[in-house]
């Protein structure tokens, strides 16, 4: 991993002396998002004008329903490909990139809704998140011994893995028998297996209960302790006042705010978009917004 | 009724040259819809393309041919399979689903329809097929291929045993490459692709490589079925490659059990077996006088008695459906998973 936390240009400590104003460059940015729309039909769902996101850092990204979050990180991780726009990973434009490649490069995601794979066991759905393996190529899966060493230090990593995240005693179930937040930890952990530089997850609090939700809040913490970088979708507050450097508001598709979590708090629009304060009139009148209300 | 003549009868036809196509099919169908999960609905497309291959090569020019060896005629079969499933697979391969299914059992049917139009009667021989072309095949038949072999009560033509020989070393080797394929980090890929592609792909492996791979594979396998049958028949004939073919050939994988190396091959066998019972009970049956003479039953069963053994097939498989959906081999709890 990169990421030196020592460095002054990287990490959370570097965010010390950045404003908190929409679209402010960032000592070291990991991602970088340039003027990024993306319709479906009539609708506008994303419309970024710029935003960079630090490296070593954990961001959130937040908005209320509709605000196209989910989207955006389906641009950002390929899965989707925007209508004009450019963006970079490690200063790697993305433009047109498959997604699997993007998950080669270091940027690997989770799903909204998780995708274990069901009719494998936690532990298979482990190994399959390691990359480079020898064994999965055609010629090389015949001979077992090309693969078997590697396979036995990938299922070691997975072991220590399963343990961190506590779920060592599932190894042979199957994914299938997991519940929603047993099922989260285990897409997050089979993330970690590709040892990503950046980690996005897309709402990881969603149906995992208080008990496990502190214990995934550790995790996500030592994500960047171990020098990741994490950026995540959340509409769970309290885990994005508790763990997050810095926070990003999207609303109607656009930025509207960001800054560390107490900016952000206090900040009028973001208290708006939230609570609707000022439902029948425009989020940004100077913009000059289309026919679409007040966020809702 | 003779009961054991059928009993020889029947296991004679379970491991024999016709279950043989089949079962190869299916070992095919097994990579693509079991392992990877896709629904390859053209695998008749893939056996008619071995058939072909084996053919056109390897008739005589006189018979319009290319008058090469039987064996190259084989190979030239098997780079044909990979050639369709490129073709075939660069552009549905996106398709998910259902959608692959349409795109695939049209394909398959095109190249039948192609296959027996007058158009190409120069180089397939239109509907009556290309015939004659496994003469060197059966020449280098270690058995006499007019002779009788006798096993205990079964008898056996020098030449069908030359072919099932061939067909069942073949089904062995496709099942044990099948089992090293299959419990490899290669067979995980696979085996994730049909649970979720996308979680897959998040995780950077290539996924439209990956089933590119299994559709080549699988098709393969089909073709080389195709292509032992039309040396078994010394005839190559577009109708053997209608749609059927490959829901028989599904039937037998379903039944064995998906995801099995063993799933396609014991569900061939049984398949081809309690076929070929009910089709020689029907004629003993219907061959009868007590059958004849009976005025309670209507001349609709009667008159289309030949058709009863497929009835049979159909209840059995919706029995097999609800009481049994992972089939022989396979794990109930697998099966109840997707249910969640």
């Amino acid at each position: 991993m990169p990421a030196d936390t020592m460095e002054t240009s990287s990490g959370p400590a570097a965010l010390a002396g950045v404003p908190d104003t929409v679209g402010v460059a960032k000592p070291d940015p990991i991602v970088v998002a340039d003027k990024v729309v993306r319709r479906f039909g009539g609708v506008t769902a994303v419309n970024v004008d710029h935003v960079e996101f630090q490296r070593g850092t954990i961001t959130a990204l937040i908005g209320p329903n509709g605000a196209g979050k989910t989207t955006f990180f389906n641009l950002l991780t390929c899965f989707d490909q925007p209508q004009e726009g450019t963006w970079t990973f490690n200063g790697t434009p993305l433009n047109g990139v498959a997604p699997h490649k993007v998950a080669k490069m270091g940027m690997v995601r989770t799903f909204q809704l998780t995708k274990v794979l069901t009719k494998l066991t936690v532990i298979e759905n482990m190994r399959l998140g390691a990359t480079g393996q020898k064994g999965e190529s055609f010629l090389g899966s015949l001979l077992k011994q090309v693969w078997s060493d590697q396979e036995r230090s990938i299922t070691e990593r997975a072991d220590e893995l399963l343990a961190r995240f506590k779920m060592d005693h599932m190894r042979e179930q199957y994914a299938g028998q997991l519940s929603g937040g047993q099922r989260k930890l285990l897409e997050m952990a089979r993330a970690l297996m590709t040892e990503p530089e950046l980690i996005m997850l897309d709402e990881p609090m969603a149906g995992v209960n208080p008990a496990l939700k502190q214990s995934l809040l550790e995790h996500v913490k030592s994500l960047r302790d171990e020098g990741r970088s994490v950026i995540f979708v959340e509409h769970d507050m309290d885990m994005v006042f508790d763990i997050s450097d810095w926070v990003v508001v999207m609303a109607e598709g656009r930025l509207i705010a960001e800054g560390t979590p107490d900016q952000v708090g206090s900040n009028p629009a973001v208290i708006d978009a939230y609570l609707g304060s000022h439902h029948d009139r425009d989020l940004n009148p100077d913009v000059g917004g289309g026919p679409e209300g007040g966020a809702s | 009724m003779n009961w054991s003549n059928l009993f020889v009868l029947t296991v004679s036809a379970a491991i024999g040259p016709e279950a043989v196509r089949y079962i190869l099919g299916a070992q095919g169908l097994n990579i693509h819809y079991g392992y990877t999960g896709l629904f390859n609905f053209g695998q008749a497309g893939f056996m008619a393309v071995g058939a072909y291959g084996v053919a056109i090569v390897s008739a005589s020019e006189q018979a319009g041919g290319l008058g090469y060896s039987v064996w190259l005629g084989v190979l030239a079969g098997l780079v044909a399979a990979v050639l369709l499933a490129l073709l075939m697979g660069v552009p549905t391969l996106r398709l998910r689903g259902d959608y692959l299914a349409i795109v695939t059992i049209a394909a398959s049917e095109i190249i039948r329809l192609v296959i027996r139009s007058e158009r190409f009667d120069w180089l397939t021989g239109g509907n009556s097929g290309i015939n004659g072309f496994a003469n060197s095949f059966f020449d280098a038949n270690p058995f006499d291929n007019s002779h009788r072999y006798e096993f205990g009560p079964f008898e056996y033509l020098g030449k069908d045993l030359w072919v099932m020989l061939i067909g069942w070393l073949v089904i062995a080797f496709f099942g044990l490459l099948t089992f090293l394929l299959m419990r490899s980090p290669w067979g995980r890929v696979l085996r994730s692709i049909r649970e979720n592609e996308d979680a897959v792909r998040s995780l950077g492996k290539n996924v439209q490589a990956y089933k590119m791979q299994a559709l080549v594979l699988g098709g393969v396998m089909g073709a080389v079925g195709g292509a032992i049958y039309a040396l078994y028949q010394n005839l190559a004939l577009p109708d053997d490659f209608v749609t059927r073919t490959t829901f028989i050939a599904y039937a037998a994988l379903i039944l064995g059990g998906a995801a099995r190396v063993g799933g396609p091959i014991i569900g061939g066998v049984i398949w081809y077996g309690i076929f070929a019972f009910m089709t020689n009970l029907v004629t003993e049956v219907s061959g009868t006088y007590w059958f004849k003479s009976a005025s309670w039953l209507p001349s609709i069963v009667k008159d289309n008695a030949g058709q009863f053994p497929f009835v049979f097939l159909g209840v059995a498989l919706m029995l097999l459906v609800v009481f049994r959906p992972q089939g022989i081999f396979g794990d109930r709890r697998e099966v109840e998973l997707d249910a969640r």
